[in-house]
C-alpha cells in the first residue's frame, strides 16, 4: 500500500507549521556528506533496514522520522558504526561519508568515531567533573596540556550554550547538572573533538520544554559547521529544525525531501498518513 | 470462613516472616552480648574474698582469692567424684576460688563446697599481684626490702610499693626493648655474616678473593660481638637494678614469700578500690591486653602480636586479591566470547565459593608453600639450605591462601558491578572515539568501583575470621617477631604470624591452665570481632565515598 503512488498533489492539513520564509532546498544541488547505497542490515535473521538509499547533505540538519521500530536509530548508528558492537547485526551494502566506504578495512573505527560524533537519547555524561567529561575526548587523542584543554572545553561549552551556567563550577561533578544541562554538556562534548557530523539520536526525549527549545535552536546554529542528522519523534521538531527529512517505515526509506515540501506536500500516502497522524 | 479470610490476607506469612528476622536479630544479638559481657567483665577488678575452709579431717585452712564460678549439682554426682557429704543432702553448691599462688600450691584454681565454707571476709587489706610468672599472687603485703634493708611498712608501704614497681616496670621495658631489638638485630646481622660465608663455598669462591671477603666478615663479626658484649653487659645491670628491691608477702594461711618486684606486673587492693580506682585499673588492663605481649603459654598477657599478625595479613591478602579478582571478572564479563566453556569457567569460579577452608589449606601448604617455596629457596636463597626461608609456611603464603579462598566473591562482585553500568555510557565515551579498553578503564572501571569494595568488604570478612587454613600456612601459637619491624626489608613475609582466630583455638583447648584462659578466649573473641568490624566499616566508608563520587541518575 505504501509503495502506491499519488497522482495528485493534495492539500495536508497536518497542523505542523513549517517556517516558509526560505527557499525550498533541492537535494540535486547539495553537496552530499554522507550518502548510503542498496544499505541491508540484519539482526540476526531480522531485517532492520530495506534497501535504504539516501543522500545526507553536508552542512545541513537532516531529520529522520518514522514510528517506532522503523529503523531509524538502527540506520543512524550505521553511521559511526555503533552496531559494530552488537554481535549478530550484519550489514550489506555500502556506506560512504565524503565519498569514502566507512567499512572499508583500512578504516579505523576509533578514528572513524572521532569524525562522526553522537547524542544518546538519553544524556550520558560520564562520572567525572564538567571539565573533565568535555576533555575526554582530546585527553584520548593525548592531548594533556592544560591550557589548550581549558581553551578547547571552553569554545565547546561557549558552542553548547552551555558555558555561562556552568563557568564557575567546571570541577564538580557532571551528575549534578539538571538533565538539559547534561545534555548540552553532552553535545559539547561532542563538538570538542571538531567531528564533521553530528548524530542525533532522539536528544530531546528525556527533556522538558525548556531544555528542548534551548537544544534546538543549539542545533540550528551549529549546522553552519556541522552535517547534523538527528532521529526525533516528534514531528513539529523535525519541521522546526531540519532542512531535510526522510520518513521510514518498517526498515523502508518511504521519502526523502526538503522539509517544507515532505510536511506540506509529501509525495506518497503512507507519509501523508503519519503526519496527518492517520498512522495505525 | 474467618480463618480462611485471615489467611488469605497474608497476615500469617507477616507473621512467618517477621518472627524468622526476630529469631535471627535474638540470636546475633545474644551471641554477641555474651561475648561482649564475658569478654569486658575479665578486666573488672574481681573482689577478693577470704575465708576458712574445713577438711574431712576437721582441719582448717584460709583461703584468699577471687570467686568465679558456683553451681549447684545433685549430692549423688559429687558423692560419686569422691567428696565426702551429710547423708541427708539432696542437692549441693559449690563454688570456684581464683586462689593463685601457682608456685605455692601447685593449683591455682580450686573448688570448694559450701557447706565447708566459713564466713566470707573482704578484707581491705588483701591484694592481687599479677606477675610475670606463675600466675597471680594473693596475699597480704608485710615489708619490702632494697638490698636486704627494710625500707617500708606499715602505713606507707603501699606507695611506696607502687613507686616501686613503676620503676621496676620501666627498668623491664628497656631490658625487653634490649633484648627484642638491639639484640634481635645483632643476630640477624650474625646471621647474614653466616649466610655470606656458606655463600662463599656455594658459590666457589676461592683464592685472594675468597681471603680477603673473609677478613671483612671475620672484622665485622668480631665488631658485632663486642657490641653484644656491651648489650649483654648494659642488660645485666638493668637487670640488677631491676632486681634490687623484694616486697615479702603473707599469704592467707600466713606463710611469708618474698617476690621480687622484677617479677611483678601490677599490684592492686581490689577491696580497697573506689569507683574511680577500679575503673582506672580496668582500662589499664584492657590497654594491657590489645597492646602486651603474651606469657606464660598464652594464657596471660596481652593480644598483641596476635592483632598485628591479623591486620597485616589481612591487607596483604586485599592487596593479592583485588588486581586478580578484578581483571579476571573484567576478562569474563567484557572480553571472553560468552558460550558453554565460559559458562563452566563461571560455574567453576562460583563453586570455588564453597569449597571448604580447610582444602585451601591443603593446597597452600602443598603448592605454594612446598613447591614454590621451596623453588623459590633454591633459586634465591641457596646459601641457606637446608634451612628453608620461603619452603616453609609463612606470613606471604597465608596471605596467599587465603586471596585465592576469597577471590570468587571478588569476581562475583565485580561482575555483578560491571554489568550494571549502563550500556549508554559505554557508547557514550565509544563515540568518542575510544577504543574499548579505554573506555573500560576510563569509564566502566571507576563507575563498577563501589561494586568492587563490596567484593573487598565480604572478602575481608571471610579471610579475617578464617582459622583451618591458616594453621597450615602461617599461623603459629607463638611467633617470636612480628612481620613489620625497623630491619630491612621492613615487611618479612616470609615470618611466621599469630593470629587472633587461632589465638582464640589455642587458648581455649590447647592451653594448660583450662580455667585462666577461658576468660581470654571471650576477651580475644570480644577483639577479632571487634578488629572485623573496623575493617569492614573502613572499607563500607569508603565505598560509600565512591558511590557519591560516582553518583549518577541511572542508580
Amino acid at each position: 500500500m505504501m509503495e502506491e503512488n499519488r497522482e495528485q498533489s493534495v492539500q495536508v492539513p497536518t497542523g505542523v507549521s513549517v517556517s516558509q520564509d526560505r527557499e525550498a532546498l533541492n537535494i540535486e544541488r547539495e553537496d552530499i556528506c554522507i550518502e548510503t547505497r542498496g544499505l541491508n542490515l540484519y539482526y540476526g535473521e531480522d531485517q532492520a533496514l530495506k534497501n535504504v538509499n539516501l543522500r545526507i547533505p553536508r552542512n545541513r540538519v537532516t531529520a529522520f522520522i518514522g514510528p517506532s521500530g522503523c529503523g531509524k536509530s538502527t540506520l543512524l548508528r550505521c553511521f559511526n558504526r555503533m552496531n559494530d558492537l552488537i554481535d549478530i547485526c550484519r550489514i550489506e551494502g555500502e556506506i560512504l561519508i565524503d565519498g569514502q566506504d566507512i567499512h572499508h578495512r583500512d578504516v579505523d573505527v576509533a578514528e572513524h568515531r572521532r569524525r562522526v560524533g553522537m547524542v544518546f537519547q538519553k544524556p550520558n555524561p560520564f562520572p567525572k567533573s564538567i571539565f573533565e567529561n568535555v576533555a575526554y575526548g582530546l585527553r584520548l587523542q593525548g592531548v594533556n596540556d592544560r591550557r589548550k584543554l581549558a581553551e578547547v572545553v571552553e569554545n565547546a561549552l561557549r558552542s553548547a550554550a552551555l558555558w555561562d551556567e556552568v563557568k564557575d563550577r567546571l570541577d564538580d561533578n557532571a551528575f549534578g547538572l539538571s538533565g538539559g544541562q547534561q545534555q548540552r554538556l553532552v553535545i559539547a562534548r561532542a563538538i570538542a573533538i571538531e567531528p564533521e557530523v553530528i548524530l542525533l539520536d532522539e536528544p530531546c526525549s528525556a527533556l522538558d520544554p525548556i531544555s528542548t527549545a534551548k537544544v534546538e535552536e543549539l542545533i540550528i546554529e551549529l549546522k553552519d559547521r556541522y552535517t547534523i542528522v538527528i532521529v526525533t519523534h516528534n514531528m513539529q521538531q523535525a519541521a522546526r529544525v531540519s532542512d531535510f527529512t526522510a520518513y521510514m517505515y518498517m526498515g523502508e526509506m518511504v521519502e526523502f525531501d526538503d522539509t517544507s515540501r515532505l510536511f506540506t506536500n509529501p509525495r506518497r500516502r503512507a507519509t501523508e498518513d503519519y503526519i496527518t497522524g492517520r498512522y495505525g | 470462613m474467618k480463618f480462611r479470610e485471615w489467611f488469605k490476607s497474608g497476615d500469617p506469612w507477616i507473621w512467618m516472616i517477621g518472627g524468622a528476622l526476630s529469631i535471627s536479630v535474638i540470636m546475633v544479638v545474644g551471641l554477641l552480648l555474651l561475648i561482649a559481657v564475658r569478654g569486658f567483665s575479665h578486666f573488672w577488678p574481681a573482689p577478693l574474698v577470704e575465708t576458712t575452709v574445713t577438711a574431712v579431717d576437721g582441719s582448717q585452712s584460709v583461703i584468699l582469692g577471687e570467686t568465679v564460678d558456683s553451681e549447684t549439682l545433685p549430692a549423688d554426682r559429687v558423692r560419686e567424684a569422691g567428696e565426702f557429704i551429710d547423708e541427708d543432702a539432696q542437692v549441693i553448691t559449690r563454688h570456684l576460688f581464683k586462689v593463685g599462688n601457682r608456685d605455692l600450691t601447685g593449683r591455682d584454681f580450686v573448688w570448694h563446697l559450701e557447706a565447708a565454707l566459713g564466713e566470707w571476709r573482704y578484707p581491705e587489706d588483701a591484694m592481687m599481684i599479677e606477675r610475670r610468672e606463675w600466675g597471680n599472687f594473693y596475699g597480704y603485703p608485710l615489708r619490702i626490702e632494697e638490698d636486704g634493708e627494710t625500707v617500708a611498712g606499715g602505713e606507707g608501704l603501699w606507695s611506696e610499693l607502687q613507686a616501686r614497681i613503676a620503676r621496676a616496670n620501666e627498668l623491664h621495658e628497656q631490658i625487653d626493648r634490649i633484648e627484642r631489638q638491639e639484640i634481635g638485630r645483632i643476630n640477624n646481622q650474625l646471621e647474614e655474616i653466616r649466610l655470606e660465608e656458606r655463600g662463599l663455598e656455594h658459590y666457589g669462591v676461592t683464592g685472594a678473593e675468597r681471603e680477603a671477603v673473609m677478613a671483612d666478615l671475620a672484622a665485622r663479626r668480631a665488631a658485632l660481638e663486642t657490641e653484644y658484649e656491651d648489650l649483654r653487659a648494659q642488660r645485666n645491670d638493668l637487670q640488677a637494678r631491676a632486681e634490687r628491691d623484694v616486697l615479702y608477702a603473707r599469704t592467707a594461711n600466713g606463710r611469708e614469700v618474698a617476690i621480687n618486684l622484677d617479677q611483678i606486673v601490677m599490684a592492686s587492693k581490689n577491696n580497697a578500690l573506689g569507683l574511680a580506682g577500679k575503673l582506672g585499673f580496668y582500662w589499664h588492663r584492657i590497654a594491657d591486653f590489645l597492646t602486651g605481649y603474651p606469657r606464660e603459654a598464652n594464657t596471660e598477657g596481652g593480644i598483641f602480636p596476635a592483632i598485628f599478625g591479623t591486620v597485616v595479613m589481612v591487607l596483604i591478602m586485599s592487596v593479592l586479591v583485588t588486581p586478580f579478582g578484578v581483571l579476571a571478572a573484567i576478562y569474563l564479563r567484557e572480553y571472553a566470547r560468552q558460550g558453554p566453556i565460559l559458562r563452566m569457567i563461571r560455574v567453576s569460579v562460583y563453586n570455588l565459593a564453597g569449597v571448604p577452608s580447610i582444602v585451601f589449606g591443603v593446597f597452600g601448604l602443598g603448592f605454594f608453600v612446598y613447591l614454590l617455596g621451596g623453588s623459590i629457596d633454591e633459586m634465591f636463597f641457596p646459601e641457606r639450605l637446608p634451612a628453608p626461608t620461603f619452603g616453609t609456611p609463612g606470613l606471604f603464603w597465608a596471605s596467599l591462601t587465603l586471596a585465592l579462598l576469597t577471590l570468587p566473591v571478588v569476581i562475583v562482585s565485580t561482575e555483578e558491578g560491571l554489568a550494571r553500568i549502563p550500556r549508554s555510557v559505554r557508547e557514550g565515551s565509544l563515540a568518542l572515539g575510544a577504543t574499548k579498553w579505554e573506555t573500560l578503564w576510563k569509564v566502566v572501571v571507576p563507575l563498577s568501583a563501589p561494586a568492587m569494595m563490596t567484593g573487598l568488604i565480604l572478602a575481608v570478612a571471610r579471610a579475617a575470621g578464617e582459622v583451618a587454613p591458616l594453621m597450615l600456612v602461617g599461623v603459629v601459637k607463638l611467633a617470636p617477631s612480628l612481620p613489620v619491624d625497623g630491619e630491612f626489608p621492613y615487611v618479612h613475609l616470609e615470618r611466621k604470624i599469630m593470629h587472633l582466630g587461632f589465638h582464640i583455638y589455642d587458648v581455649g583447648f590447647q592451653s594448660p591452665n583450662v580455667e585462666a584462659a577461658r576468660p581470654l578466649v571471650y576477651a580475644t573473641a570480644l577483639t577479632l570481632v571487634a578488629l572485623i568490624l573496623i575493617l569492614n566499616l573502613t572499607a563500607i566508608a569508603i565505598r560509600n565515598r565512591l558511590r557519591e563520587k560516582y553518583r549518577s541518575e541511572s542508580d
